[in-house]
């Protein structure tokens, strides 16, 4: 189940016309969706479109309701794959995945799928994963659009625009017999605002009826020489097609013509910070009335040349906001108007940054840089943020030692079960020495961070293990050590890493991270998931898995907590002469989704008068030297320091605050690492038993009795208060 | 056209949170705020995996519902990112977030209202450092102070940890008591209860969080005009810690009613049975060092005995003698007393036995659990005691020969592999433990107990022999060397090899001008890093210099 719950949110969705729903960008797809009529939807989960696959799944009722068909992907080129469905039947379809990374995975099929074409509208919905609070390689989702031929749609970051985007993409595609790719940035994902609804549509014709009227067009396959026709009609056909639809549907906006002779183009998915530069600049206001012409380019790919021409040619300077590198859009603007014999000069990544994200202020200082050119004497105010840092009124004037503010990366989740794997992999280290170590995509990746330091490369998803295919020698000494995530093991690491690894006689440790959920896409279901879940097939056991395909070394350790045992299964596995792969499965529930689970539970046991204990950890000040090595090898938000009580000393002491959720790893760590006498676990007894008062009160009898000669002896000498 | 500077403009609100405390929760409740008030809300934040426990921005923006242009269909156009120099309210869950805050210029003099928790979640670097790494937190609130046009600072994180809710209540709370917002207090409060989740306990800490910000606690101010002006050093400028909380202030009340004691009255600082040696740390010390020692004596009495208070006094009066600052602050006296007590003090079987099985640790236990004064609790040590450690506490003779046997090793290391869980609340558990602390009569025959006496002494011996060669700023350092010896096992090696190290470098370059200087860069290497690598790098620089 995932980590959020959208069982609130997706009774929106059967709100009908005229109705405003407000909510995240997410729902406003989802709702789009339903409102143009799709037959099937998959996606793979990932940020920041992880809650569109959340909001289809508990939503799956209102999505049987209309017969659509819902299925989580395998991985993207699964989702990219059944989009098949959609070649020879009229039949909607939409994936959704997070890009670039998506689309690298998902490339094969869709090249093919653009090849042989579409008949039935096919939409791939791109949570685009670019600029601050990205976590994958900054690339850009627009060259895939170029490569294969598919339509790139980039709507504003407005709710109204966005759903309508989603329904004119169907069409577009459908006009062009082309796939459509819809990019929604990051802050789009989770922009909070509002539309008015329309009344959802049933598939004219569904997944059901499809499968029942078998339908076969050979020169749909991609095989020659059908794949040579195919290039032909992308070209001489389809482009056409898609240029006339844009043009005579107004996909693409000009805003405030005829008010200036230089102008400006913009993605879609700039404009809003577009025009906040410009009102920065006292160029339009927050409804948007500007005073120099505007070409916002809803579709970012094809360009449409009359249209570019159009807007160029009674303009003296264009300014073109292109977001990312290459400047692939600036180029071809340029190539039209070359071609065109259009005089007017194009200005970009001159003046704009030439990469990475497009935030009001980079976009402010190259619109800026622009109109002082074109318009010396139009701008009447400048915002601070234009100033150099230096000047006092700069909003970057030194006004603090700012060295003083550390960077705060992302970490492990307090009592998350992969902290105590890579403690249990740096005792390991400790005695047989380093390793080199091929890490993978997941919270487990965290673990290249403080205090762990563990992980030399990242190679993409489920490829922990074919990261290190290379380092495989039998004259070495030690063997590479491999980390994988259950959600990577089922996505391709299966193949792409253990099957190869066997195959190859690769001499590797492999550990894979199970922990019940695609974590770090939000707690998503798998096949080894441990849960029933209603509408998926769990609990598939990945040392089965792992052995189906030939390994003979595998180990389960069902309890990632007890550091001791698995720094010991490392130690084995790192030592042992058996060849080939060593698998060590590392299982134990994510916190996060734990912690949901368990305190309703929790909660209900305690109201119904049953025996309960709530434990947590705790560091005994007096006893603590304040050496910190319990950080150092855990690193958990919950393990912290304070000054320290005592007025003789001075370094701060660790502590362990109220988040603890008593999972246990620092016991297990004071254990395994010999660390110190100071951690403590407090059991909190609620509803006691019978035995535990009997108990209790002996206990009790009995610590009072000796404690008295204790305390008294030490009241001879403590200050007396 | 009316813009920007006519007003025209949405309120903008940027919210610096780490993943997991709530920041959304906080978004959404300004966001329903908004809606159900006439205003148009947007907000936006970068989710994900990002989010797990790191740095969050978090962006609203409010922009008052036109009637006459939305029936046309008008939308205004909000921006998804705050810009810098434009933020009205910036809200910052804690002191070093809001320092970020000023940092990428969401927070400017001329603009911005800040509403910030003063509590201090450490990072990463700050919490791993075998010493002290923590940012000085006046740095911190300097920034705040200087980069806001109104400052809001109070302990947002321990006004909802009483109400058992979270800070985003509290800090909720704190913007309605800015007055930032054309709203009513009821206005943010039907935002809360329109929440489904924990409505009552979340009301409780806006309602602190409100009253907080109403009456903010007295911060000395910084001088605006003279950072103005100075922009570049202005963290020099704010003199002692302007940020106290209530307990930082109760404790500092405490530390001067108790200098006042060790002056008028010493005897009442310690227990009845060492009246003779309050007396004496009166008539033979420097005032200004007489708190730290009376300190010493009660810890080294309860560590072993009145003599060994009376060892104490002895070894600390043997510096005092020759401390050429007695009457004019006595550092050197002072930081004896202190470190020579936690020298003597130091952490074995015995003592940690001790410490354990105090009624006042339990009681403090019971208190940090949040557990009933009558209710059933159970505490349990995670022990993992080591041969050498055992040996270390035994009679010289016996304790010698088992460090050598081998098989001893083995059937400790075999015994305490996996390491003890001992439950100290319970009977066993208890009487084990007492039994370990009623050895200390035991701990003068030790094998410890010989090695530590001589070193102190030698130790002792050297801070005399600096000041004699009129050198008593190294004497200080060579004294603070014992901050070094730390831990157990391991780690306690470790800081007495350091500790060998430091003391061999001041032995040999006392002549030095820069012996201090060095001396003090070494001990702060000794507590950078644990495997060595900055004092290898920082002794390696001491001799080329020379």
């Amino acid at each position: 189940m995932a980590e959020r719950s959208f069982a609130a949110e997706v009774l929106k969705l059967k709100l009908g016309d005229g109705a405003v729903v407000s909510g995240e960008g997410i729902l406003a797809v989802t709702k789009a969706l339903l409102q143009s009529g799709v037959a099937y939807i998959g996606g793979y989960q990932g940020a920041p479109i992880s809650h569109l696959m959340d909001v289809l799944g508990d939503a799956h009722d209102i999505l049987e309701d209309l017969d659509i068909y819902f299925e989580n992907s395998a991985s993207e080129a699964t989702a990219a794959a059944m989009l098949a469905a959609s070649v020879h039947y009229p039949i909607r379809g939409a994936v959704t995945f997070k890009s670039t990374v998506g689309l690298n995975v998902a490339s094969d099929a869709l090249a093919d799928l653009s090849s042989g074409g579409v008949k039935g509208g096919a939409l791939i919905i791109l949570g685009e994963d670019y600029g601050e609070g990205s976590s994958i390689m900054q690339e850009r989702s627009h060259a895939f659009a170029m490569k294969s031929q598919m339509w790139l749609m980039d709507p504003r970051p407005n709710m109204t625009a966005i759903v309508d985007a989603v329904e004119v993409g169907f069409e577009l595609s459908e006009a062009s017999n082309t796939p459509v790719m819809l990019e929604l940035r990051l802050r789009s994902c989770h922009l909070h605002g509002s539309f008015v609804a329309r009344d959802n549509v049933r598939p004219s014709m569904t997944v059901t009826e499809a499968i029942d009227n078998p339908v076969r067009d050979l020169s749909r396959v991609v095989l020659p020489p059908a794949s040579f026709l195919h290039e032909q009609e992308k070209l001489t056909q389809r482009w056409p097609a898609a240029v006339d639809f844009i043009r005579d549907r107004g996909l693409n906006e000009v805003l405030g013509e005829g008010t200036a002779d230089i102008g400006i183009i913009v993605q879609g998915g700039l404009y809003n910070t577009m025009n906040r530069a410009m009102e920065l600049l006292g160029h339009s206001d927050p409804y948007g009335d500007t005073d120099i012409p505007v070409y916002v380019m809803n579709v970012a790919y094809p360009v449409i040349d009359s249209e570019i021409i159009d807007f160029c040619k009674t303009k003296r300077a264009v300014l073109m906001v292109e977001e990312g590198q290459p400047d692939y859009i600036e180029q071809n603007v340029n190539t039209i108007l070359r071609r065109s014999n259009v005089t007017c000069q194009i200005h970009g990544k001159d003046l704009l940054a030439e990469m990475g994200e497009y935030t009001t202020s980079v976009v402010t200082h190259g619109l800026s840089a622009f109109l002082d050119t074109y318009l010396p004497d139009s701008t009447t105010h400048k915002p601070n943020l234009l100033l150099p840092d230096d000047h006092p009124d700069s909003p970057f004037a030194a006004r603090d030692s700012t060295s003083a503010v550390e960077p705060r990366p992302p970490g492990f989740c307090i009592g998350c079960p992969e902290r105590p794997i890579f403690s249990a992999l740096k005792l390991a280290e400790r005695e047989t020495g380093e390793h080199h170590v091929s890490a993978d995509i997941g919270c487990h990746l965290f673990s290249i961070n403080a205090p762990f330091d563990i992980g030399a490369t990242t190679m993409g998803y489920g490829l922990g293990s074919a990261g290190a295919a290379a380092l495989n020698s039998r004259n070495a000494d030690r063997r590479t050590i491999a980390i994988m995530g259950d959600g990577g093991f089922w996505h391709n690491g299966l193949t792409s890493g253990v099957g190869n690894a066997v195959f190859n006689d690769t001499d590797q440790l492999l550990v894979v991270v199970d922990n019940d959920y695609s974590a770090a896409t939000g707690g998503q279901d798998l096949l080894s998931s441990g849960n029933n879940n209603p509408i998926r097939s769990t609990k598939h056991s990945i040392e089965k898995a792992v052995r189906g395909v030939g390994v003979k070394w595998a180990k389960t350790v069902p309890n990632t907590y007890k550091v001791a045992e698995l720094r010991d299964t490392f130690i084995e596995a790192l030592t042992t002469k058996e060849v080939g792969p060593k698998v060590v499965i590392a299982q134990s529930e994510c916190q996060l989704n734990r912690q949901r689970r368990v305190k309703p539970e929790f909660q209900q046991a305690l109201k119904a008068g049953d025996r309960v204990v709530r434990e947590r950890f705790g560091v005994d000040a007096d006893t603590c030297t304040g050496d910190h090595a319990c950080v150092r090898i855990s690193g958990c938000p919950s393990l912290t320091i304070k000054p320290n009580p005592d007025p003789m000393r001075t370094d701060p002491v660790a502590t362990v605050t109220d988040s603890c959720v008593g999972c246990g790893v620092c016991g297990a760590n004071a254990h395994a690492a010999a660390l110190c006498p100071s951690f403590y676990r407090t059991d909190v007894v609620y509803n006691p038993g019978f035995t535990d008062r009997v108990r209790t009160r002996a206990r009790s009898w009995l610590i009072s009795r000796l404690s008295k000669r204790i305390e008294n002896r030490a009241a001879a000498f403590e200050r007396q208060i | 056209m009316a813009g920007w500077y006519d007003g025209q403009r949405p309120i903008t609100i940027a919210i610096l949170a780490m993943g997991g405390e709530g920041g959304g929760v906080l978004a959404d409740w300004i966001v329903s705020l908004g809606e159900a008030n006439g205003y148009i809300a947007q907000s936006t934040s970068v989710a994900g995996v990002a989010q797990r426990t790191g740095t969050t921005v978090y962006y609203v923006e409010l922009y008052p519902m036109d009637k006459h242009r939305s029936e046309s269909g008008a939308e205004p156009v909000l921006s998804v990112f705050p810009a810098p120099g434009e933020v009205d309210i910036v809200i910052a869950s804690e002191l070093m977030e809001a320092g970020r805050a000023v940092q990428r210029g969401f927070c400017t003099p001329d603009r911005t209202v800040l509403i910030t928790s003063t509590s201090r979640v450490y990072t990463m670097t700050e919490k791993m450092s075998p010493g002290d790494g923590r940012v000085d937190s006046a740095l911190l609130l300097a920034a705040a102070q200087l980069g806001s046009k109104r400052f809001i600072g109070a302990d947002f994180e321990e006004l909802s940890r009483g109400t058992n809710s979270v800070i985003s209540a509290a800090l909720f709370g704190g913007l309605a008591g800015a007055d930032a917002l054309p709203f009513e207090r009821v206005q943010f409060e039907n935002a809360v209860r329109e929440s489904s989740k924990g409505v009552e306990a979340s009301l409780a800490a806006f309602a602190l969080g409100f009253d907080a910000a109403k009456a903010p606690p007295q911060l000395p101010t910084v001088d605006k005009q003279a950072k103005q002006t100075r922009v570049d050093s202005v963290s020099v400028e704010i003199g002692p810690r302007p940020t106290k909380t209530r307990a930082e202030k109760a404790s500092e009340a405490a530390e001067k009613e108790r200098y006042a004691l060790a002056l008028s009255d010493p005897a009442r600082l310690v227990g009845p049975s060492l009246g003779a040696q309050a007396e004496r740390v009166a008539s033979e010390f420097p005032a200004a060092a007489r708190s730290m020692l009376l300190h010493g004596v009660e810890r080294t009495a309860v560590y072993q005995d009145a003599d060994y208070a009376n060892r104490y006094l002895d070894r600390v009066a043997r510096i005092a003698a020759v401390d050429p600052a007695r009457s004019d602050g006595a550092t050197l006296t002072i930081e004896s007393a202190r470190n020579v007590a936690l020298w003597m003090c130091y952490q074995d079987t015995s003592h940690v036995a001790l410490q354990k099985i105090r009624t006042k640790r339990i009681e403090g236990i019971r208190e940090e659990a949040k557990a009933g004064p009558k209710q059933l609790i159970q505490v349990r040590e995670f022990l993992h005691p080591q041969a050498e450690e055992i040996c270390d506490s035994l009679p010289v003779g016996i304790g010698g020969r088992l460090a050598k046997s081998k098989s001893f090793e083995r059937v400790v290391g075999r015994l305490t592999a996996k390491g003890i869980v001992l439950n100290t609340t319970s009977v066993v558990g208890y009487t084990l433990l007492w039994s370990m602390a009623r050895l200390r009569p035991m701990r003068p025959r030790s094998l410890r107990w010989h090695r530590e006496q001589g070193e102190i002494d030698s130790w002792l011996d050297l801070v005399i022999e600096a000041v004699d060669n009129g050198n008593p700023a190294l004497a200080v350092e060579i004294i603070e060397c014992q901050r070094v010896r730390k831990g157990y096992g391991e780690t306690y090696a470790r800081g007495r090899k350091n500790f060998d190290l430091l003391i061999d470098i001041a032995r040999e370059i006392q002549g030095r001008d820069d012996a201090k200087a060095t001396l003090s860069r070494l001990i702060s290497a000794a507590l950078a890093d644990e495997d060595g690598t900055a004092l290898q790098a920082a002794t390696a620089t001491v001799y080329a210099q020379g």
